[in-house]
């Protein structure tokens, strides 16, 4: 019995052994990336064909989305303040959850599954087929020519991609409110107003999405790069960008949110 | 300048956690020709590769490549040495997200500050040497085997370097497609005065176009010699791997205890 | 893809994503119609301010006029100093007093500011020295029960809340 004990701490402690490494791994990647992005800055049309693939093709799924949230947000805001009276408020309260949480977090979330995996399978599969080690044989740095441009792109995607999210998303439930159910259109915006705060709703939402964009890309080219180079080791990659993504998100978002609204409002 | 040694390799050793690959290698590799390392799978040939290129780092001996010792260089002088050196990989490693041109024109841009105009006329002129100049508006996955490792063979080409190496160029490929990147290998060695390394285990190809062969059997130079002389050599090795016979220096059967042993069939009759 | 569609695209990604800021911010966010610029700034010394927050609004006959800044424990006074940002646009005389309301029955807290007839104005930095605590629910709750407990207890003489 105490054998099986000692072999189990022993597991525990490989395995944080492990991520201990993988994560100072991760941060030396990252910093090569930061250092060498000079070359992408420079030449900005590598970062341009990037944000077509990160950018606008996460935007359709990012264009409906919004749309549904938000009018689902109108329909149930409507429901339950209707039965205080306080129907008109629908706009403070789509407003608000899109600007603070959900605009960010769901953009995120959509933004990782759908350009967090392309990226990851894409450098994964460069490496596989040995396209990495090609470039580098031609001295040129993959992690300058390949990595920096879609690091880039993706922190740049993020926030313009949340805040369509949450424009759509008070778009959507501008239609419900208004124009299906009849709420009136000054005070479902003259509320709206009088509550989202520029500078601790908007802004605070703003920079929260630019963490997310930061470590979501991160994370993205960083699976990529470390990839086993075989088709199960790259499939096993972007799965776990979309996992781990999903997890920062959502952790991120506690930690930010409390440091961002805390003694406010 | 002709005559002149490129590639020199001294006492190498290489182990790859632990396990040997690479015991005490020695190669001395002239100018302007080519030479044929071969051996069977897992030897160590594409790994001799990587060392060449500085990919990887000796336990123990050097690559000396124009002079220089290639793992002795810093990261800036490798870089500038890499790009007198290309690598043709064994299934091409064509970028997949750029057309044939741009595959081509990859390291003129990245490289050199050529006017687009020339770029143009240079790639053309390379894809026309390897017969692909009206594939040049293609995507990757466009082309076939042998068209893909003739464009990564214009693509390794475009600097006019002074070495390329060549990993496995014969894998996979129809007779027709293997005969002509064989031809072009030794063709365009000769008409851009560069010098070859081809890693491979095509016997029958590589001698029809190399000057040289080192054979490499479990980490050592098992035999070397001209092809013609390899095509003579009594070398027990060399017959064997020449002609392909099953069973030999190299053996059939993957080392076990003795076959009566391990079916239990001593102890029945004790 | 080619490069022109890409550019293309990518513009109206970019542009898009830019308007979609903006619409946030105007027409969402409101912002425009009160910048922390132009603004002064005035100190109110109250004894409780029961709910009040910071970025409460300050408002004069209705209107917002500026918003709470920051709220601070003095321990000189032992009271709490309310520092509010008000619209260069309004002006108020020395004698304004200030008193902390509460919007609706159980709604947020705000700051009124009920103008005097001082001729003098206020300036930046100033301390409004009229003002007025916010009604706390148990304090007045309290009250209520004390006044009536007397009242029945020496046939009324305490004054009715």
């Amino acid at each position: 019995m105490p054998r099986r004990i000692v072999i189990g701490i022993r597991g525990v402690g490989h395995r944080v052994i492990d991520s201990i490494w993988r994560l100072g791994y991760a941060a030396r990647f990252f910093t090569l990336t930061l250092l060498k992005s000079g070359t992408s800055m420079r030449r900005f049309s590598l970062i341009i064909r990037e944000l077509y693939f990160t950018g606008v093709l996460t935007m359709i799924i990012i264009l409906v989305s919004g749309l549904f949230v938000g009018m689902v947000l109108g329909l149930q805001g409507y429901e339950t303040l209707q039965k205080y009276g306080a129907e008109t408020a629908v706009g403070t309260l789509v407003a608000l959850s899109l600007v603070r949480e959900l605009g960010p977090v769901v953009a995120a979330l959509l933004f990782a599954s759908r350009a967090g995996s392309a990226i990851t399978a894409e450098i994964g599969l460069m490496k596989a087929t040995e396209q990495l080690d090609a470039m580098g044989m031609m001295a040129v740095d993959p992690i300058a020519r390949v990595v920096a441009p879609r690091f880039w792109a993706g922190v740049i995607s993020m926030p313009l991609l949340a805040a369509i999210f949450s424009a759509m998303g008070i778009f959507g439930g501008y239609l419900v409110a208004v124009v299906l159910i009849g709420v009136d259109e000054g005070s479902f915006w003259s509320q709206m107003q009088s509550s989202v705060d520029f500078r601790f709703d908007i802004v605070n939402g703003v920079i929260k999405t630019c963490f997310f964009g930061v470590a979501v890309t991160a994370i993205a080219v960083f699976e990529g790069y470390d990839a086993q180079p075989t088709a199960e080791g790259v499939s096993a990659a972007t799965t776990r960008t979309v996992v781990t993504s999903a997890l920062v998100i959502l952790g991120l978002d506690f930690v930010l949110t409390s440091f961002m609204f805390r003694g406010v409002g | 300048m002709t005559t002149e040694t490129l590639v020199e390799i001294k006492d190498l050793n290489f182990s790859y956690d632990k396990r040997p690959i690479l015991k005490g290698v020695n190669m001395t590799m002239p100018h302007g020709k080519v030479i044929a390392i071969m051996g069977g799978s897992g030897c160590g040939k594409t790994t001799l590769l990587r060392l060449i290129g500085g990919a990887v780092t000796p336990s123990s001996g050097y690559v000396k490549v124009a002079n220089q010792v290639v793992h002795e260089l810093s990261r800036n002088e490798l870089f500038l040495l890499r790009r007198k050196m290309s690598m043709l990989f064994q299934f091409g490693a064509l970028f997949t997200d750029l057309s044939v041109f741009d595959n081509v024109a990859f390291q003129m841009r990245e490289h050199t500050d050529l006017p687009e105009s020339v770029i143009r006329d240079l790639v053309l002129m390379k894809l026309h040497a390897v017969g692909l100049r009206g594939a040049h508006n293609l995507m990757p996955a466009e082309l076939s085997g042998g068209m893909a490792r003739r464009v990564a063979l214009a693509r390794s080409i475009a600097l006019d370097p002074m070495l390329v190496m060549y990993d496995e160029p014969f894998a996979g490929l129809d007779p027709i497609s293997l005969s002509v990147i064989g031809n072009l290998i030794r063709r365009l060695t000769d008409a851009l005065g560069m010098t070859s390394i081809v890693v491979t285990h095509d016997v029958e190809a590589s001698l029809k176009i190399v000057d040289y062969v080192y054979f490499i059997s479990e980490g050592v130079i098992a035999a070397q010699g001209t092809p013609a002389e390899v095509s003579e050599s009594v070398s027990p090795f060399v017959h064997q791997f020449v002609h392909g016979e099953m069973d030999g220096p190299v053996p059939f059967h993957y080392p076990a205890e003795t076959y009566a042993t391990d079916l239990n069939l001593e102890s029945n009759f004790a | 893809m080619h490069r022109t569609t890409m550019d293309l695209w990518v513009g109206l990604f970019v542009i898009a994503g830019i308007g979609a800021l903006l619409i946030l911010a105007l027409k969402v966010g409101n912002l425009g119609t009160y910048s922390e610029a132009q603004s002064y700034t005035l100190i109110g010394y109250f004894e409780n301010v029961g709910g009040l927050k910071i970025r409460a609004p300050v408002k004069s006959a209705g209107v917002v006029v500026g918003r709470v800044k920051d709220i601070q424990f003095s321990t000189k006074t032992f009271d709490a100093a309310v520092t509010m940002k008000i619209d260069n646009r309004y002006q108020f005389p020395k004698d304004t007093f200030a008193s902390i309301l509460t919007s609706g029955l159980l709604g947020a807290q705000y700051i009124g500011l009920a103008a005097g007839g001082d001729e003098g104005m206020l300036k930046s930095g100033d301390k409004i020295m009229k003002t007025n605590s916010a009604l706390v629910l148990e304090e007045m709750i309290g009250r209520f029960l004390f006044d009536k407990a007397s009242e029945d207890g020496d046939g009324g003489d305490g004054g009715t809340f």
